[in-house]
Parts: structure tokens; C-alpha cells; sequence
């Protein structure tokens, strides 16, 4: 017994050396690796002379935000083959002023790697950390959720990646979680509460009770703030602003309490599968066809999309909502993206297709125009960047914090679509002056151009 | 061969740090080798050690282990917002207050076994989760998850420059490869910790009451206090795992105590290897791979893999393959785990045993052969 003990013990001495000895070099292995690291990086994941660069496409491919996710991706892929000159061109052909030439960026061939964010913070940040560290991406676009957004904003932030919002409606984006690496096409909010007060005003008065169901994030709390404060400026009382988690699935349990409230308007602040439940549900248990107060009950769904009327088919008649943009709006630009995009997958694009298209060309242009890569060169070309032809009349990136100015649209579901498309009636143009705002209200910090 | 040198821990342990601290290199040629997939393999290593000392040892299958994982990220980030960067304060905080929970929880949890036990752990970690996503969201800040802003009080920092502050460890950022060695230290620590406790007394109790815990009742033993220290332990391991994560990343959700969490570690024990050393560990990396490298290959990318391959070879094995990578990875992580349960249902610890015993069976059998052969011939 003894014996086989001592016996061990001096085999393992000797092994305890080599083994030692080969893990100090194993350990001082990666100094090889940051030292050549330092060596060359001016910035984060420099192209080079590299003939390729490489765009991140970080969209939900699962959840709530699944169909929106699938659109955006169609968009990022045709904004790529656009810009690399195969294809039509799109709204290469109309966006004024253009500094790409249909070769790539900066002569480079563009191409992306994708990822799910699950429409989950964790998840999403994992999948931009993939992209930024192993694949090496110059920039990050995409996420069709503002809690997503935000969060992988602060990522892009810290690392020094430009982070191209797509689909993001919360004033929290370029609010008070404003980046100076994130950029904002799509409106927001405030915006949508700006644009629908008039017409609610003039359809259903100033003597009416809201009540609110909100989902329970970032999003749908600003949107609750924002469509508050127009609602009730008009005169109206909002009776109740109940949270609902999102992907709740059924919502019945919140949409009985409504029926007793006393309430004369429902306010969906839902989107993507979420709306298309609720309001699904809310038709279903009759609240459209009830008087109270002596009023026609009404349904208000303040962001809309044509994904999400598809999915609610009759549901969404005669409902008013608002929208960034809509496929059968007849200016060049549109008419352009529709087109391709229409050739390429044999249906018109989404709102969140288009915004997330024109974020892609936006960067890809500031680029060509800075003649570098360099962030801070290329946020400073889209400060202030004001651009036309891609949709919304004239845009123009604010430099306080990197917020989209255009017109606004407000809809109502179409009572007689002509195809299963034909699925929204652009009521309104509402113009930007109407929806501006001062950059202060919402607090914030852009922070450093230098990371 | 090898079996008395491996009996002596400070071999095992020699031989961990060193595949450990290398990871870097010998995890790049299959694309893992970049520091945030790193780093989710130390944390969540040491999120499945921990487990594995409940479950593994006890057989007290805990079903909501990710609460401890969720207080742990949450605690770091408050440590981050009120006190100081540092990474310091941040781990030890947050292992604290994860055991303070495990204690309560634990000590309720356990008054049940089997299945009433697992149930009572999930039924407290959907109650933690639906707290922290909607009620405490002045705590946790709901769906959108905590984090820093510019003007956090941080009480020991003095004024940061413009931008937000990154967490450090004295000065020494903690994102990228230094984050990953600071996890890997910390792993090395755990790992040699479990290692402790699976070959003590301790862990010998531990073993006893999951073989036949009345018969330890009859010889006079109170496994109650064993129970509840293991579970505390355990606890404490995901506190540290979760704070590892926001330092990390400085962000805590609420998902991440959601019961989809707290079965992913027992499905990286189960997978791994319950209740032996290096299972889970195995285990939670083998999914943590899956989820960042099965989910983000597109058929463009099985194309270049296959592109030894004659044309229509190649597009009907890239048709099939393209299901199994992408959005379908969950469906290869299904039959994955189909394939180790029923046929190895030691995990994949067992796998690599069998295929040793296998590799040493047939050099003995040819050893033998050959004497036998040179026998014959005298």
C-alpha cells in the first residue's frame, strides 16, 4: 500500500514539472496575439487593403418580431447587391446626393454576415459580439425591437462600431439612450403621437376616454407617454395603461377588464405578432361593435405595418395607425425599391424592409463620401446628412441626436384592398414640421467620437 | 496507463489550467476562438460545475437554477452603477447575495424531494423572473435590462472621462481577451473547488444521499444541513457565473432567469456528464458552440465547406445540412442529446471512457497477441 503510494507521488513530481512548464507557455501564448493586435489597429476591424469588407445583419429570426426580422433580411441582401452594382440599382438611381458608384464601398466588394437576436438583449448583444470580434464587421444593422436596439447601440458604442438602428419606434433610441455610434432612420414615437393627434381630434372628438395596453418594454412605454400626451392635450382622459409582457399570446385576460372600464377607446400600443393577437382578440370579443358613452367604441393602433395587417386580415379594416413608410406611396424613390424589390422576391417590401435598406445605402454612402472607414469620419458625414429621393420626400439626419426628420404617414385599414397586399390607405402626408421636436426633451448623452 | 498519475488532483489541476489558458489557440481552427464565445464557455462552465455539485452529487434535480444566475448579473450591475468599475467588488457581492437567496430558497425547496423539489425550484424562479421582468422594474428596468448610464453615482471612482466607464480589474479592461482570463482563472478556481468537494467526506455524504437517503436517515445522519450546503453552494456558483456575465457585458436582463435558462444547465449536465468532474463542463461548452456557430452558418458558407464535393453532390448535401444549421441548430442539439441519452446515459464523460477503454482493450489484445504469438514459437 505504502509502497504504491510513493511510487505515485514521484510519478506525478516529474509530471507535475512538464505539465507546469507546458501550461506558463501556453499562457504567455496570447501576448503573441494582442501584441500583433496593437501593432495594427487605428481602429476597431480596419478593412485595410483588404478587397472585401463586411456588414453585420443582426435581425430576429425568432419571436414576436420573426416576420419583420425576415423582411429586413431580404432588404439588407438586396441593399448589398444593390450597392456592389448587380441588380437594378434600386434607389441608387434616386437617392440625391449619392457618392456611391456601384462598384462596393470605397472600391471594396461588400459582403454581411447575419444573426438572430432572438429579439432578446442577451442574445442580440451575444450575436453583434460574433460579428464584431470573429467576423470582423464594419458595421452593425438591423433589430426590430427598441429594447434590442438600445442594447446593442451601448454595445457599438463601447466597441467602436457604427450601429445602424432598423426597425426602432422607442424615444429612449435617440432619446435618452442615444449613442453617438447609432444612427436612426425610422420615426419614432413622438412622432407618431404628433402626426395621429389632429386626425383623432377631428374623427372622434375631444370628449373620449383611452384606455391603453402597452407592452412592457422600452417601446411601449414612450409610445404610452407620447400618445398620452397628445390624447389627453386633446382633451381626452385615459381611464387605464395596463403593461402586457411581450409575446403574451393571448391576451384575453387584459382585453375583458377593458369591456367594463367605462373606456370609449382601446389603444393598442402592441406591434408585430403582439398587435396582431391583441387586436385579433379584441374584434373577437366585440369590442368594435359596442356603443358607450353614446359612442362607437374605436380601436387606435398608433404604429402600424403591413406585415401586421396581413396577419390581423379583416381585423385591421377602418383602423387608424401610423406608419415610416408604405409600399404604394408614388414618388421616384419608392416606385425604385419597389420595383427590385418586388422582382427579386415577388411580393411589395414592408416598412421595416424599407428602413432597413435605406440604413444600409446611408452608411454605405457616408462611407464613400468620408473616403475612409474611419468612424469618426463617417459619423460626421451623416451628421447633419441631408438626402432625398429614398421614399420620404426630404430627410435629413439631426446632428443632436441622430434622429431622421421626414414626413409622417397616417393610415387606416383598407375597407375594400384590391390585392392581399392593398392592405393600408395613406390618409394623411402629415409634414416634419408638424412632428419636430426639440433634441433636448428627452435628456441623453451621445458621448465621444473617439472610442 | 495514465490512471495513478490522474488519481493526484495537482495533476488534474496542472493539466486543466494549461487546456484552459490555451483554449484560445486550440478552440480557433473550428471558429471558436474569439473572446466573447470564450468567455461563455468559462462562465458557463462554472454555471454547470456548480449545478453538477447539487444534482450531480445529491440528485436533487433543480429546476430553477437560473434565478441565482439572474441575482448574481443584476447584484454586478448595481455594484457597477453605485459603487466602483472594478470587477472586484462586483464577483464577491453578487456570490454573496446569490448564497443569501440560495439559503431561503433552499431551505424551502428542500423540505421536498424528487420531483416536489424540482417543481418548488421552478415555481420560485418563474416567481424571480416575472418580479424582475415586471413588479421590481425600478430594479431591473423590465424587458430592456439594466444598465449603466452616464450618471451613475459610482461612489469609490473618481470622474470618468466622456463616455461610459468599461469594468476593470485595477485598471486592466475586462472586455476581450483579459475578460476571458479573468472568467479562466476563476473557472480554474471553481473546477478545483468541485474537485475538493468531490473527493471529501462531504462530497461522500453527498453521494450517500443520493444512493439511499433514508438508509442515511436510519444510521442516525441529518442530511438536511448537507442538502441545504450543497444547494447554497450551487447557488453561490451561479451568483458568480451571472456576475461574470455582466462583467462581461454590463447588462442584466430578466431572461436570464427565465426557465428556459435553468433547463439549459441541466441539459449541459445531462449532456456532459452528471455528476462527474469535467462532464458539465464539456457539456455547457458543446451547447454554447452550437448556439453561436450552428446558428449563424448559411447555406453560403456549407457551400465553401462542401465544395469538395461534385456539383450535385454538393447542393443535395447542403440542402440537408442547411436544416440542421442556421435557425434549425436547436434541432441538431435535440437529436444530439436523443443520441447521448439513450445510448450513453453517463453523457459524454462516458463516451470518451468507452472509446479509451475501447483504444486500450485492443493495444492490450494485441499485446497478448503477440506474446502469445512469440510463445508459440518457442
Amino acid at each position: 500500500m505504502s509502497d504504491d503510494k510513493t511510487n505515485t507521488s514521484e510519478l506525478s513530481r516529474r509530471g507535475f514539472m512538464k505539465v507546469g512548464a507546458a501550461a506558463l507557455t501556453a499562457a504567455s501564448m496570447p501576448m503573441f496575439f494582442t501584441k500583433d493586435a496593437w501593432a495594427a489597429k487605428e481602429f476597431r476591424n480596419n478593412p485595410g487593403n483588404a478587397g472585401t469588407v463586411k456588414f453585420g445583419f443582426n435581425v430576429p429570426q425568432s419571436g414576436a418580431y420573426a416576420d419583420e426580422g425576415a423582411d429586413e433580411l431580404r432588404a439588407y441582401k438586396l441593399a448589398v447587391k444593390h450597392i456592389n452594382g448587380e441588380g437594378d440599382g434600386g434607389m441608387l438611381n434616386t437617392m440625391k446626393p449619392l457618392s456611391l458608384k456601384g462598384n462596393g464601398i470605397l472600391g471594396k466588394k461588400l459582403e454581411y454576415v447575419t444573426g438572430d437576436t432572438q429579439t432578446k438583449s442577451d442574445a442580440a448583444r451575444a450575436s453583434a459580439k460574433r460579428m464584431i470580434e470573429k467576423d470582423g464587421v464594419v458595421m452593425i444593422t438591423g433589430g426590430s425591437s427598441s429594447g434590442v436596439a438600445v442594447a446593442v447601440q451601448g454595445l457599438c458604442q463601447e466597441m467602436g462600431v457604427i450601429f445602424m438602428a432598423g426597425l426602432t419606434h422607442s424615444n429612449d433610441t435617440t432619446g435618452k439612450d442615444k449613442r453617438r455610434y447609432g444612427f436612426r432612420h425610422f420615426f419614432n414615437a413622438y412622432m407618431s403621437g404628433a402626426a395621429l393627434g389632429p386626425v383623432l381630434k377631428q374623427e372622434m372628438g375631444t370628449e373620449r376616454k383611452a384606455y391603453h395596453l402597452t407592452a412592457d418594454y422600452t417601446w411601449g412605454w414612450t409610445q404610452e407617454e407620447s400618445i398620452k400626451n397628445t390624447t389627453e392635450a386633446l382633451g381626452w382622459k385615459t381611464t387605464a395603461a395596463v403593461r402586457t409582457p411581450v409575446g403574451a399570446g393571448d391576451f384575453s385576460q387584459y382585453i375583458t377588464p377593458v369591456l367594463n372600464s367605462g373606456a370609449d377607446v382601446l389603444i393598442l400600443n402592441h406591434y408585430g405578432k403582439d398587435m396582431i393577437n391583441s387586436l385579433t382578440q379584441a374584434v373577437q370579443f366585440g369590442l368594435r361593435d359596442k356603443q358607450v358613452n353614446g359612442k362607437n367604441f374605436e380601436i387606435v393602433v398608433p404604429l402600424f405595418s403591413r406585415l401586421m395587417a396581413q396577419g390581423a386580415g379583416e381585423n385591421i379594416k377602418g383602423i387608424l395607425g401610423t406608419t415610416n413608410w408604405n409600399w404604394a406611396l408614388q414618388d421616384e424613390g419608392s416606385k425604385a425599391f419597389v420595383k427590385s424589390f418586388g422582382q427579386e422576391y415577388g411580393f411589395p417590401p414592408s416598412m421595416a424592409a424599407h428602413t432597413c435598406y435605406v440604413q444600409a445605402l446611408l452608411y454605405a454612402n457616408a462611407v464613400e463620401q468620408a473616403g475612409s472607414f474611419y468612424p469618426p469620419e463617417v459619423i460626421k458625414t451623416l451628421e447633419g446628412f441631408k438626402f432625398d429621393g429614398t421614399g420620404n420626400g426630404p430627410t435629413e439626419y439631426r446632428a443632436e441626436d441622430h434622429q431622421c426628420f421626414k414626413d409622417v404617414l397616417v393610415v387606416r385599414g383598407n375597407q375594400n384592398p384590391t390585392s392581399q397586399f392593398d392592405l393600408l390607405n395613406v390618409e394623411q402626408i402629415v409634414p416634419r414640421s408638424q412632428v419636430e421636436y426639440d433634441a433636448k426633451i428627452f435628456g441623453g448623452e451621445l458621448g465621444p467620437y473617439e472610442v | 496507463m495514465s490512471m495513478p498519475l490522474l488519481r493526484n488532483d495537482w495533476v488534474v489541476m496542472a493539466l486543466f489550467t494549461a487546456v484552459v489558458l490555451s483554449a484560445p489557440i486550440w478552440l480557433s481552427p473550428v471558429g471558436a476562438g474569439y473572446p466573447d464565445l470564450l468567455q461563455k464557455f468559462a462562465i458557463f462552465g462554472i454555471f454547470a460545475i456548480g449545478f453538477n455539485i447539487l444534482f450531480g452529487l445529491t440528485g436533487y434535480l433543480s429546476f430553477g437554477h437560473a434565478v441565482f444566475l439572474g441575482i448574481g448579473s443584476y447584484t454586478a450591475v448595481w455594484s457597477f452603477k453605485l459603487l466602483t468599475m472594478n470587477v472586484i467588488p462586483a464577483v464577491v457581492l453578487a456570490t454573496l447575495l446569490a448564497g443569501v437567496f440560495a439559503v431561503v430558497i433552499g431551505f424551502l425547496s428542500l423540505r421536498r424531494s424528487g420531483i416536489y423539489f424540482s417543481i418548488l425550484t421552478l415555481a420560485f424562479a418563474q416567481m424571480s423572473y416575472n418580479l424582475a421582468y415586471s413588479v421590481l422594474t425600478p430594479i431591473t428596468n423590465g424587458e430592456t435590462g439594466l444598465q449603466l448610464t452616464m450618471d451613475d453615482p459610482r461612489v469609490f471612482d473618481s470622474a470618468t472621462t466622456e463616455g461610459l466607464p468599461s469594468t476593470t480589474l485595477f485598471g486592466m479592461d475586462m472586455s476581450g481577451y483579459p475578460g476571458f482570463y479573468f472568467c479562466a482563472v476563476l473557472l480554474i478556481i471553481a473546477f478545483f473547488i468541485s474537485l475538493r468537494i468531490f473527493r471529501s467526506p462531504f462530497g461522500l455524504k453527498l453521494r450517500a444521499i443520493k444512493s439511499n437517503q433514508t438508509r442515511m436517515r436510519y444510521t442516525g445522519f441529518n442530511t438536511k444541513p448537507y442538502l441545504l450546503t450543497a444547494f447554497v453552494i450551487s447557488g453561490m456558483y451561479a451568483g458568480l457565473a451571472g456576475s461574470l456575465m455582466a462583467i462581461t457585458d454590463p447588462l442584466a436582463g430578466a431572461e436570464r432567469m427565465q426557465w428556459t435558462a435553468s433547463g439549459e444547465v441541466v441539459l449541459m449536465t445531462i449532456l456532459g456528464g452528471a455528476g462527474t468532474l469535467l462532464g458539465p463542463l464539456l457539456g455547457s461548452s458543446i451547447i454554447k458552440y452550437f448556439e453561436n456557430i450552428f446558428s449563424a452558418l448559411n447555406d453560403g458558407q456549407l457551400h465553401e465547406i462542401f465544395a469538395f464535393l461534385p456539383d450535385w453532390l454538393e447542393n443535395i448535401v447542403v440542402a440537408i445540412a442547411g436544416e440542421f444549421v442556421g435557425d434549425g441548430w436547436h434541432l441538431t442539439l435535440g437529436l444530439l442529446f436523443m443520441i447521448v441519452v439513450i445510448f450513453l446515459p453517463g453523457g459524454v464523460v462516458e463516451g470518451i471512457r468507452r472509446a479509451s477503454a475501447f483504444v486500450r482493450n485492443m493495444f492490450n489484445k494485441s499485446a497478448t497477441d503477440e506474446s502469445e504469438l512469440s510463445a508459440e514459437k518457442e
